[in-house]
C-alpha cells in the first residue's frame, strides 16, 4: 500500500516531499495551472459548490471521496497505481527486462513525444467542452460534466508529472506548452484532429465521452504495458477515471434515445422533432462524425512509428497479456488496401500481409471498434424495447476518414467506394450539417438548475450519484 | 544486396519535362510573384514500387522542380520572388523517399543525391544571379530533404501552428546523413550554431515555432493567422530589390533527338551534340559542333533567336547527354569530348555573348553555360578531350578541354596531315566559373597565378607547340604517334578501378578555395556515400534497411 500524504498543496503517492526538485517545479507549474484552468476551464461556475469525486489515495476507499468543493479548489493530485514489485517488460525486444525505472536514453524524445501527445488531449477537451455548463439539461448532468472537466485536469497532472520529473528542461518546457495551446486555435491547435473539433452541445459531448473518451482508454491501456515503469503505473490509474467518463457518455445518449422513443410515440407521425426531440437519424449521424473522427487518433493502419514503439517495448497492445506472443515478431496481420483507380476513386483492393508490429495502431482500433460497438448495441435494445425497429450502427471503418490508407479517398458509410462527386452530394445526409447544428443547439438555449428537473429532450438517469437522490443539489450555484 | 551492374535494363530515365506534364507541382503566377506549390502525387513514382507518401520525393519530382527553376529563368523574367510552399495539408515535404533509396543501387543513390544537390544549387544561384528570389514558405511539417530545399531557399518563413516544424531525422531515425547540403548550409550559409545544430541533427521530431527561429534555424516565424499575409508581404519586398527585365520571356521548347540502342552501341543525335556509347569497350564519345552562321549582332536579335540560339541550344543538348551517361549508362568510364566545326564562328558567338552580358537573356545564356559546364565537372567519369584535327577547341568549347581529366593535341606542326588548333576567349576568364568560384584557368595554374594573365595575352590560334609551352593541354602526339598512345591511354585508363578513379578524379578536378558548393559535393563523396555503403545503413539490420519494418536496427560500435 502506497503511502498518501494529503496535507500539501499537491496530493499525491509519488513521495513529492521526498524530491524537493521536483516539488518546486509542479508548485511552479500549478499556478499556471490554474491560471489556465480559470481562463479556459468551465465557463461561469468557477464559485460554485460542486458534488464532486476526489481521489486524494489509490485504494479503494481513497480514490472516490465525494464532497462539495469549488472547482479551483479541487486538489488535483499525482496518483500511481501501486508498483508491482521487480516487474519484468513483457513485450518488445527487452521482454525479460527489468522495467524501467528513468527513461532510457536512447527513447527519451519518442517517449516524451508520446507523453505529450496523450497530455494535450487532456486540457483539450476540457477547452472544447468549456461552455456547455451554460445550457445544461440537468443539475446532475452538469455535475457530471464537471468530474469530467476536473479529472481531465487531473489527467494533465499525471502527465506532466512525468515530464517533470523524467524530462529535465525539454520536459518543464512541454509542460508549459501544454496549458499554451488552444483547441480549435488554428494558431496553436490541439495536436490531435479530434480534440480541435467544436463540442457545442450537449449531443456532442455526450457522443465525445463515449467514443473520444473510449479512444482515451484504448491509448491508456497499450501505454499502462510500457516497460518504462512510471508511465504504465500512472495510465493504469487514469483508467480508473477514464470509465466513469465513458459512462456519461453512454448513459447520455441512452437517456436521450429513451426520450426521443417516447416523444415518437406521443406523436401521430412517429416524428420526434415535432415533438422537440433528438431524432433517431440526427444521432445517427453524430455517431458517424464522432466515431470516424475517434478512429483516426488511433493512427496509420501501417505504421513505422508503431512497430518502433512496440519493438522499444514503449506502448504494447490493450492487455498485452491475453495475446499469445509478445514478441510480435513472426506474424502478420491481413489488411485491404485501397488500390486507386483512374479518378482518384480507389478501384479495388489489393490483399496485404503486414508485418504483426506495423500493424499494432490497427489491432488497437480493432479492440476499441468491439468495445465501441457494446454501447451501440445497448442503445438498440432501448430503442426495440420502445417498440421501434430502426438500428444505431457504427458507420464502416473506412468512411470519413482523414488519416491512414483511406484518408483522401471517398466510401458510404457501408464501407463502398465513391467518387468525389458522389461523396460531395451525400455526405449531407450521413453527417451533420450546419442545420443540424442550428437544430440541436435550439433545445439546448437555456440552463436548467432546478433540482431534480430534466431537460425536455432527455430522460432523467434511473439513479443519481452516491445513493443521493435525483433531486439532490448536485451543484449549488452561488448566485 | 544491391543488384549487380549486369541486371536486367530498367527504362531509361528521362530528363526532359515540361508544364503540362507535371505531376508533382503546381505552379501559378500573381504578377512578380510565382506560387510553386509542392503537391507530390502519390501513385506518379519514377518507378514503380514504392507511393509518394507526404510530399515526399524521388528522381522524377526532382526533375520537375528542375525544370521549373530553368524555365522561370528563361520564360518568366517578370518572375521575381518564387514561393515555395506545401499542396498537402500538414506536411510541406518529408525529404527524399526512404523506400525508393532502400530499393535503389548504390550509384542510382549517389547520381540522385547529386542531381539534387544540382538543383538546389540552381535554385540558389537563380536568388544571386538572376534576381528570383525563392521564399519558403513552411505551412507543415519539412523534414530531410524537405528542411533542405528550405535550406536553399533565400528565405525561410515558418506557420507557427503547433505542427509545422523543421526537422533532420535522418541521423537518428535511418543512420544517414542529409544528403543534400543540408548539414553544409545549417553551419555555413544560416551560421547555425554548431552545438545547437548538434542538438538539431540528433532531435527526430524537429524544432517548431519560436525556437527554430532563436535557433536561426528559420527567418521567422509566424503565428498561422498571419501567416499567408506576412508571406505575399515577404515576397513583395523581395520582388521590390530586382530590377525589371526586358523584353517577353524566351520559350524553351523540348530537344529533338534521335536516339539509338542496338547491342553493345547506343547513341544519341541532336542538332549540335551527339554521343555515341559502346558498352563493350565502356566508353563514350561526345561531338560538339560548332555554330554555322553568324552570332545575332544585338541582344534584342539573339532573345529573338531565343532557345535556337546556338550557345543555348548546344549546352542545353550536352546537359541532356551528361544526365543520360550518369543515369542510364553507369558502365561508361571514360568519355572522349570532340569538336567539329568552324572555330571562327565559336569565337564569333563566344565574343558577342561576352558584349552582351547586360542583357538578361544573353546572362541566362552563359550562366546556363556555367551550370552545363560545372555539371560535367562533377560527372564522375574520366574525361579526355581530343583536340584533332578539324576540331573548334576554342573559347567557351576550349573549357571542355581543361575540364577533362586531360587532353590530346594533335601536332600537325611537321606538316603531316591537316593541323590542330585551339584558341580563347573572354569567356576562359570570367564567366564561367567552375564552383570553386575560380575559373577552370585560374584552377589549373594555381601555382603560378600570374600565367593566367600570360595566357591571355595569347593571340590568336595556338597549335600543338604553343599550346604545350602555355599548358594548356596534356599531350600533343604527332602523326606517327596518334593512333597508339591513344588507344593506349584509352585502354589503360578503362581497366582502372571505377571506384578509386571516381575519387581520384575528384580530388583532383576541384583544387584552389573551399566554397559552399565544393563542400556541398565533397562531404556527399566523402561522408554520404560512405555512410550509404556501411552496414550500420544498408547492412541486413542497418537503420535504412530496417526503417519501416517491425525490428529494430541492430549497430556495429566501432567508431572508424
Ligand atoms: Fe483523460
Ligand atoms: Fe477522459
Amino acid at each position: 500500500m502506497s503511502s498518501v500524504v494529503n496535507s500539501e498543496r499537491i496530493p499525491n503517492n509519488v513521495n513529492l516531499s521526498g524530491d524537493k526538485k521536483l516539488q518546486r517545479a509542479l508548485e511552479a507549474w500549478q499556478p499556471k495551472f490554474i491560471d489556465w484552468w480559470k481562463e479556459m476551464g468551465p465557463e461561469g461556475f468557477m464559485e460554485d459548490q460542486i458534488f464532486l469525486r476526489t481521489a486524494i489515495s489509490v485504494d479503494h476507499e481513497g480514490w472516490a471521496n465525494f464532497d462539495y468543493v469549488k472547482m479551483p479548489d479541487y486538489r488535483w493530485g499525482i496518483f500511481l497505481a501501486d508498483a508491482v514489485p521487480d516487474r519484468k517488460i513483457n513485450f518488445g525486444d527487452f521482454i525479460g527486462k527489468p522495467a524501467w525505472q528513468e527513461v532510457p536514453g536512447e527513447f527519451r524524445n519518442t517517449l516524451r513525444r508520446l507523453i505529450v501527445t496523450q497530455g494535450d488531449t487532456e486540457p483539450a477537451s476540457v477547452e472544447q467542452q468549456r461552455l456547455l455548463g451554460l445550457t445544461c439539461p440537468s443539475l446532475y448532468d452538469l455535475r457530471n460534466l464537471f468530474q469530467v472537466n476536473v479529472e481531465e485536469g487531473r489527467h494533465l497532472w499525471a502527465m506532466v508529472y512525468l515530464l517533470n520529473s523524467y524530462f529535465g528542461r525539454d520536459g518543464r518546457e512541454e509542460a508549459e506548452g501544454l496549458l499554451e495551446r488552444r483547441s480549435g486555435n488554428s494558431d496553436k491547435p490541439r495536436i490531435l484532429g479530434a480534440f480541435n473539433e467544436p463540442c457545442s452541445h450537449w449531443l456532442s459531448f455526450f457522443m465525445f465521452t463515449y467514443f473520444t473518451d473510449r479512444d482515451g482508454k484504448y491509448q491508456l491501456l497499450a501505454l499502462s504495458e510500457s516497460g518504462f515503469d512510471p508511465l504504465a503505473r500512472t495510465t493504469k490509474f487514469m483508467l480508473t477515471e477514464e470509465a466513469h467518463h465513458m459512462f456519461v457518455g453512454e448513459t447520455g445518449v441512452l437517456r436521450i434515445i429513451q426520450r426521443t422513443c417516447q416523444l415518437m410515440k406521443e406523436d401521430k407521425n412517429g416524428d420526434a422533432r415535432a415533438q422537440g426531440g433528438i431524432d433517431l437519424a440526427t444521432m445517427q449521424k453524430y455517431i458517424n462524425f464522432w466515431y470516424t473522427v475517434s478512429l483516426d487518433l488511433f493512427g496509420g493502419e501501417i505504421s513505422s512509428n508503431a512497430a518502433s514503439f512496440f519493438g522499444s517495448s514503449l506502448k504494447g497492445r490493450a492487455k498485452e497479456e491475453s495475446y499469445p506472443d509478445h514478441l510480435a515478431l513472426e506474424g502478420t496481420y491481413g489488411m485491404e488496401v485501397p488500390v486507386m483507380g483512374a479518378n482518384g476513386t480507389p478501384a479495388t483492393f489489393k490483399h496485404e500481409d503486414v508485418p504483426l508490429r506495423n500493424a499494432m495502431n490497427e489491432i488497437l482500433r480493432d479492440e476499441y471498434v468491439e468495445d465501441a460497438q457494446r454501447g451501440v448495441d445497448k442503445w438498440n435494445r432501448a430503442i426495440a424495447e420502445a417498440g421501434f425497429s430502426v438500428q444505431l450502427t457504427l458507420p464502416n471503418r473506412r468512411f470519413h476518414r482523414a488519416s491512414g490508407i483511406y484518408a483522401g479517398l471517398h466510401f458510404d458509410p457501408a464501407g463502398k467506394p465513391l467518387t468525389k462527386e458522389e461523396w460531395e452530394s451525400q455526405k449531407g445526409a450521413w453527417l451533420p450539417v450546419d442545420a443540424d447544428e442550428v437544430y440541436v443547439k435550439s433545445l439546448m438555449t437555456a440552463p436548467i438548475y432546478e433540482p431534480g428537473k430534466m431537460a425536455h429532450w432527455i430522460a432523467p438517469p434511473p439513479r443519481g450519484i452516491k445513493g443521493r437522490p435525483l433531486d439532490f443539489e448536485y451543484v449549488k450555484r452561488s448566485e | 544486396m544491391e543488384p549487380s551492374t549486369h541486371a536486367a535494363p530498367q527504362a531509361p530515365v528521362r530528363f526532359e519535362t515540361q508544364p503540362s506534364s507535371y505531376h508533382h507541382w503546381k505552379l501559378s503566377f500573381d504578377g512578380a510573384t510565382a506560387r510553386l506549390a509542392m503537391d507530390v502525387s502519390e501513385e506518379h513514382p519514377l518507378r514503380p514500387g514504392y507511393a509518394l507518401k507526404l510530399n515526399s520525393y524521388d528522381l522524377g519530382v526532382d526533375i520537375e522542380l528542375a525544370d521549373i527553376v530553368q524555365r522561370l529563368r528563361f520564360e518568366h523574367p517578370e518572375v521575381k520572388t518564387v514561393v515555395v510552399t506545401g499542396g498537402q495539408p500538414k506536411v510541406f515535404c518529408a525529404g527524399a523517399n526512404i523506400y525508393m533509396l532502400g530499393s535503389s543501387t548504390h550509384s542510382f543513390k549517389v547520381n540522385f543525391c547529386k542531381f539534387t544537390n544540382e538543383t538546389r544549387l540552381y535554385l540558389e544561384q537563380a536568388c544571386s544571379e538572376s534576381g528570383q528570389h525563392y521564399l519558403a514558405a513552411l505551412n507543415g511539417v519539412a523534414s530531410g530533404g524537405g528542411y533542405e530545399l528550405a535550406l536553399a531557399c533565400e528565405e525561410i518563413l515558418l506557420s507557427d501552428d503547433g505542427n509545422s516544424a523543421v526537422s533532420f531525422p535522418e541521423t537518428p531515425l535511418l543512420a544517414v546523413l542529409p544528403g543534400t547540403g543540408g548539414l553544409t548550409r545549417l553551419v555555413d550559409k544560416r551560421k547555425v550554431r554548431r552545438d545547437l545544430a548538434d542538438v538539431f541533427c540528433t532531435l527526430a521530431e524537429g524544432v517548431r515555432g519560436k525556437r527554430a527561429q532563436d535557433w536561426g534555424l528559420v527567418d521567422q516565424s509566424i503565428p498561422k493567422s498571419r501567416f499567408d499575409q506576412t508571406v505575399i508581404a515577404r515576397a513583395a519586398a523581395l520582388a521590390a530589390t530586382s530590377p525589371d527585365k526586358a523584353g517577353p520571356g524566351v520559350k524553351l521548347p523540348p530537344l529533338e533527338v534521335r536516339r539509338h540502342d542496338e547491342g553493345e552501341r547506343a547513341g544519341a543525335d541532336y542538332r549540335y551534340v551527339s554521343v555515341a556509347i559502346n558498352r563493350g569497350t565502356r566508353l563514350a564519345e561526345i561531338t560538339m559542333l560548332a555554330p554555322d552562321e553568324d552570332p545575332p549582332s544585338t541582344a534584342a536579335a539573339l532573345r529573338q533567336k531565343g532557345a535556337e540560339a546556338w550557345a543555348l541550344r548546344a549546352f542545353r543538348e550536352l546537359d541532356d547527354v551528361l544526365l543520360d551517361l550518369r543515369f542510364n549508362h553507369p558502365e561508361i568510364g571514360l568519355v572522349l569530348l570532340r569538336t567539329r566545326g568552324d572555330a571562327a564562328l565559336v569565337l564569333a558567338h563566344d565574343a558577342a555573348l561576352a558584349s552582351q552580358q547586360d542583357d538578361w537573356f544573353a546572362r541566362e545564356v552563359l550562366l546556363n553555360m556555367r551550370r552545363v559546364l560545372k555539371r560535367l565537372d562533377l560527372t564522375a567519369r574520366t574525361l579526355f578531350a581530343m583536340v584533332d584535327a578539324g576540331s573548334c577547341f576554342v573559347g567557351s568549347l576550349f573549357e571542355l578541354t581543361i575540364a577533362a581529366d586531360r587532353s590530346y593535341m594533335f601536332d600537325g606542326s611537321e606538316g603531316e596531315g591537316d593541323a590542330a588548333f585551339v584558341a580563347l576567349s573572354a569567356l576562359n576568364f570570367g564567366p564561367l566559373p567552375m564552383s570553386n568560384g575560380l575559373t577552370r584557368l585560374q584552377t589549373r595554374f594555381l601555382g603560378d597565378p600570374s600565367h593566367v594573365a600570360k595566357v591571355q595575352k595569347l593571340e590568336g590560334f595556338l597549335d600543338a607547340p604553343a599550346a604545350m609551352k602555355a599548358g594548356l593541354v596534356t599531350f600533343t602526339p604527332d602523326a606517327m604517334d596518334w593512333e597508339d598512345e591513344v588507344r593506349l591511354a584509352v585502354e589503360e585508363r578503362v581497366s582502372l578501378s571505377p571506384d578509386a578513379l571516381t575519387g581520384m578524379e575528384a580530388n583532383l578536378r576541384f583544387a584552389g578555395p573551399e566554397t559552399t558548393e565544393t563542400k556541398i559535393f565533397a562531404r556527399l563523396s566523402a561522408w554520404q556515400n560512405w555512410i550509404f555503403q556501411r552496414p550500420n545503413a544498408v547492412g541486413e539490420r542497418g537503420a535504412l534497411t530496417m526503417y519501416g519494418r517491425p525490428e529494430r536496427p541492430e549497430f556495429d560500435w566501432r567508431r572508424t
